[in-house]
């Protein structure tokens, strides 16, 4: 069995608003029946913690060139695109 | 619903109106309400300020009234406490996602949290607010105190 796909959510203080994106992404995904685990980071320290991760989500600006996809998304705090994004996440666990 | 909110918003700290001229002003005038009431610490509101303007919290809402949610680190808040202003002119907060965009922002929530991660449910009933665009523009129509804790059911 395929190990549960990491996803690393970044946000400025990593206290508020990526609280709230991990939660999004969690129960939207299991609502899909896929198995991810989160873990919530400072925008600072996204370059030290990506090499775990399959995937990075994040609120605020972060360093592009970190060798997994990136996703900046406002979409889980306002509900505008939701559905896109959560797609495009599921898109990008894919490869 | 927000039942959160109703608990951790105090109505000395909401803000109405006002007459501001930045967003460095609207995040001094409440957090100061949340440090006289001993919710934070005297540097929260510095803290605050200051990261506002390194990464932004301005959030464009489906409305198109919009919103914006400072907050800064734990080490500045003694109890974790919810802020708000309502501003009848909007004042202009920078894009969280896009911080060279500017955002003309009516609504803000002040977060004054203590523990990572441990006010998921206040937080997640604010994203809650802020994707209901009835409920914003209620809260936005209010002039009152008691309005705006009715709006939340309190």
């Amino acid at each position: 069995m395929d190990r549960p796909k990491r996803i690393l959510v970044a946000c400025g203080t990593a206290i508020a608003t990526s609280t709230v994106v991990a939660k999004g992404i969690e129960e939207a995904l299991k609502e899909r029946g896929i198995k991810i685990t989160t873990r919530q980071c400072k925008a600072s320290e996204v370059r030290s913690l990506v090499g775990n991760a399959d995937l990075v989500v994040t609120t605020t600006p972060v360093p592009q060139d970190l060798g997994v996809p990136v996703i900046q998304t406002l979409a889980f705090l306002t509900g505008m695109g939701k559905e896109e994004v959560i797609e495009e996440i599921i898109e990008k666990l894919k490869d | 619903m927000s039942t959160v909110i109703s608990e951790l918003l105090n109505k000395e700290c909401v803000v109405l109106g006002g007459d501001f001229s930045s967003s460095e002003e609207v995040i001094f005038a409440v957090g100061q309400k949340l440090m006289e009431l001993g919710f934070v610490k005297d540097s929260f509101v510095q803290a605050a300020i200051d990261r506002e303007k390194v990464l932004p919290t301005g959030l464009p809402l489906a409305g198109g009234i919009n919103a914006a949610i400072p907050h800064t680190d734990i080490e500045h808040v003694l109890k974790p406490a919810l802020g708000m202003a309502i501003l009848k002119d909007p004042i202009t907060f920078q894009n969280m996602v896009s911080p060279s965009e500017s955002v003309s922002v009516n609504l803000v929530f002040l977060l004054a949290l203590d523990q990572p991660k441990a006010q998921v449910e206040m937080l997640q009933e604010v994203a809650s607010v802020l994707q209901d665009p009835d409920l914003v523009s209620d809260l936005i129509g209010q002039d009152t105190i008691e309005g705006v804790l009715n709006c939340f059911g309190k």
